[in-house]
């Protein structure tokens, strides 16, 4: 399977009925970064993360996904894809087990027992809920469920839309750990967040979203006050 | 693996959920219960009028029962954002569709095996004795079924989705009804018309046929923002 | 778009409008139908007089009716493969019109009706197609308005299905049809040499009359939104707050 290394993003508009949600971003993820994509609502974050997820399609511009020095299209690009946000992307009334064989089936990977332990061991799930309807979990382990459901797949692309959001300190801090553990084993991370104290030190790109334009991008480790006088001085 | 293989894991996910809340069956039977109900209300002594409108009550019954399901159903894959995640698999979009729509033709059945005999009973109309019955049944619960999943699915992000749903579904999905009426009132008749009840049949089959071939051409751009 | 094309169709339509309502009063014959039984000439009971001239209204605005929907379906079609912005302003105004003439075809079919046959509305096949296809047009304006940034896919969608829906209504009413044609009741254009004109004249009045309309519509969507390109722009600029 070939992994992601570059996503070229060129000019990339849309519009949702009148309202416009880009105009003409263009920029460039590479394999092994961390990219913040960071603005106030509205200001087109998650469409972009949308279009680059392939569930929405850009009004014009275009999206070029690349391994090595070949295109990937269609459900190649899909497979390489992990999306973690804010909601769980797994299903309420199946256990975690359940949810995991389920995804892993359609992925057409190894669905067995030991398999899908092995990964609800890797983000800590409570063994004892891991035959539990996923209903009766806590925001916690919801976003443990949900970043196995995403790690599963071995994705090279990781899109994350608000993965912070109801997560204590602790929580938040350790998932910010794990997402710069991907990265530094080769995949590209897309992170859409408010929380900037959980993605501090951590990203080696940001990229600041105004109104649907790109106003600041660099690529740089910044630290939380760095990033906080970045956001404040661009996104307004 | 198969575009039917994966349709058949996602539709398999769906009756597995539904068969641990048994939510959306037993709502939607009990409502279709409650229409037949209702109608033998409307119509009570008389036999001859009765007979008459049992084939309209029945389909009305399903209709109405099948459209709650579907609101129910497709609101299963938004509370966790789901739909999503089933979009962004491998998996063609295809198979995402078929899968929805399969499952849903099976909760749409369910309800149309607990309005059959009821009405007969309630009414006295000989529906249970006519095997060609689950045929026209069948036939129309996959027409609702592949048309009702593209549209539910386009509306998962639409706020007036629930008002909109029957909206933009009735209109297109009248012939399907008055043909599945008509085939139920040829079954009725004494002795059995069986040129029109065919006819109406085949009118059944081609609809599906016509319907399936436009919703897989168009489900995926309905999905795709 | 060429910005005379609204005035000129508008303006023609309306020296339109009053010839063929002129015609129609004075050019025209009134159907009167004799009968004769043993040597004396009575009126037969199908004779519509002064109200046969509707016709000259109702068959024009059907015309424009099944036009402006097909237009809207075909531009669906190829702004679902597309998605060029153009081919749903064009379905949008279309469908918008259409639902309009729509209602003109079913009330005019409705005043003839009574008098042709005593009811205002009877479930034949034409009639029941008509209204099947407006109601449709009537979801479709509801959806634009009321599914937010869904609106154009959705919209779109229906109109599709609704393209496929019509032969099947027209199989679903069954054979007897019992609206008007050209047959011995004598009322379509074919019969009489002397309604020819003032119906061909009715039918392009109403083609410009649609359109106008159409045209009339489509620059206004198109202006909407160049009002809010200006407008992001002027935000971006910072010349507006």
């Amino acid at each position: 399977m070939p992994s992601l290394e570059r996503v070229e993003i060129k000019k990339v508009t849309k519009r949702f009925g009148g309202e416009r949600a880009l105009a003409g971003v263009t920029m460039e993820l590479a394999a092994g970064s961390m990219c913040a994509l960071l603005g106030h609502n509205g200001a087109g974050k998650t469409t972009l993360l949308g279009i680059l997820s392939t569930l929405t399609r850009a009004d014009s511009g275009s999206v070029a996904y690349r391994a090595g020095d070949k295109p990937v299209t269609g459900a190649a690009v899909r497979r390489e894809i992990g999306m973690l946000a804010h909601a769980s992307l797994c299903y309420a009334e199946l256990s975690a087990r359940e949810n995991l064989a389920f995804f892993a089936s359609l992925y057409d990977l190894d669905a067995g027992r030991a398999t899908l332990d092995a990964m609800l061991d890797r983000v800590g799930l409570d063994p004892k809920a891991r035959d539990r309807a996923a209903r009766t979990y806590s925001r916690g382990m919801l976003q443990r469920l949900a970043l196995a459901r995403a790690l599963l797949t071995r994705p090279s692309l990781l899109l994350l839309d608000e993965p912070f959001t109801g997560l204590d300190r602790g929580g938040a801090i350790s998932l910010g750990g794990e997402l710069g553990a991907l990265r530094d084993q080769g995949a590209i991370v897309v992170v859409v967040t408010h929380d900037l104290e959980a993605i501090a030190g951590r990203t080696d790109h940001v990229a600041i979203l105004r109104r649907g334009q790109l106003v600041f991008e660099d690529r740089g480790s910044y630290d939380y006050e760095q990033l906080k006088d970045l956001y404040h001085s661009h996104a307004n | 693996m198969t575009v039917i293989g994966q349709a058949l894991r996602v539709a398999g996910k769906d009756l597995r959920i539904e068969l641990r809340s048994r939510e959306i069956l037993y709502t939607m039977a009990f409502f279709g219960a409650l229409l037949a109900v209702v109608d033998a209300f409307v119509f009570p002594a008389n036999a001859k009028l009765a007979r008459a409108a049992a084939p309209g009550m029945l389909w009305v019954a399903i209709a109405f029962a099948g459209t709650i399901g579907l609101g129910r159903a497709f609101d299963r894959e938004r509370e966790n954002d789901t739909m999503r995640a089933l979009l962004l698999t491998p998996v063609p979009r295809l198979a995402v569709f078929l899968g929805k729509a399969a499952a849903m033709t099976v909760l749409v059945l369910s309800v149309s095996l607990v309005c059959v005999p009821l009405l007969s009973l309630l009414l006295d109309v000989p529906l249970v004795e006519h095997p060609p019955l689950a045929l026209a049944l069948l036939l129309g619960a996959i027409g609702f079924s592949v048309t009702g999943s593209v549209f539910s699915a386009a509306l998962l992000k639409v706020r007036s989705r629930d008002v909109l749903l029957p909206v933009i579904l009735y209109p297109l999905l009248i012939p399907l009804f008055v043909a599945g009426t008509s085939a139920t009132a040829a079954l009725l008749e004494i002795p059995r018309n069986d040129d029109k009840l065919w006819y109406w049949i085949g009118f059944l089959g081609i609809y599906d046929l016509a319907f399936l071939v436009v919703s897989v051409w168009i489900f995926e751009s309905m999905v795709i923002e | 778009m060429n910005r005379y094309l609204v005035p000129i169709c508008a303006s023609l339509g309306a020296i339109g409008f009053v010839l063929t309502i002129w015609m129609i009063f004075n050019s025209t014959p009134t159907q009167v139908d004799y009968q004769t039984d043993e040597g004396h000439v009575f009126l037969s009971g199908s004779s519509l007089f002064f109200n046969q001239k509707i016709f000259y209204y109702h068959v024009p605005h059907a015309f424009m009716l099944f036009a402006a929907v097909a237009t809207s379906g075909i531009a669906s079609i190829l702004f679902l493969t597309k998605r060029v912005q153009k081919w749903d302003d064009i379905a949008l105004a279309t469908a918008e019109v259409a639902a309009v003439f729509g209602a003109v075809v079913l009330v005019t079919g409705s005043i003839w009706a009574k008098v042709a046959w005593d009811r205002w509305w009877i479930w034949e096949k034409r009639l029941t197609m008509s209204l099947l296809l407006w109601l449709t047009l009537i979801g479709y304006v509801l959806v634009r308005r009321f599914a937010g940034a869904s609106a154009d896919r959705l919209a779109s969608g229906m109109a599709v299905f609704a393209m496929i829906t019509l032969p099947f209504i027209y199989f679903m009413v069954g054979a007897d049809d019992s609206h008007p044609q050209a047959g011995p009741d004598g009322n379509v254009a074919t019969q009489d040499p002397r309604m020819r004109p003032t119906f061909y004249l009715s039918v392009l009045t109403f083609l410009l009359w649609f359109v106008a309309l159409a045209a009339a519509r489509i620059r206004g969507v198109r202006m909407e939104r160049e009002v809010r390109e200006l407008r992001e722009r002027g935000l971006d600029a910072g010349v507006l707050a």
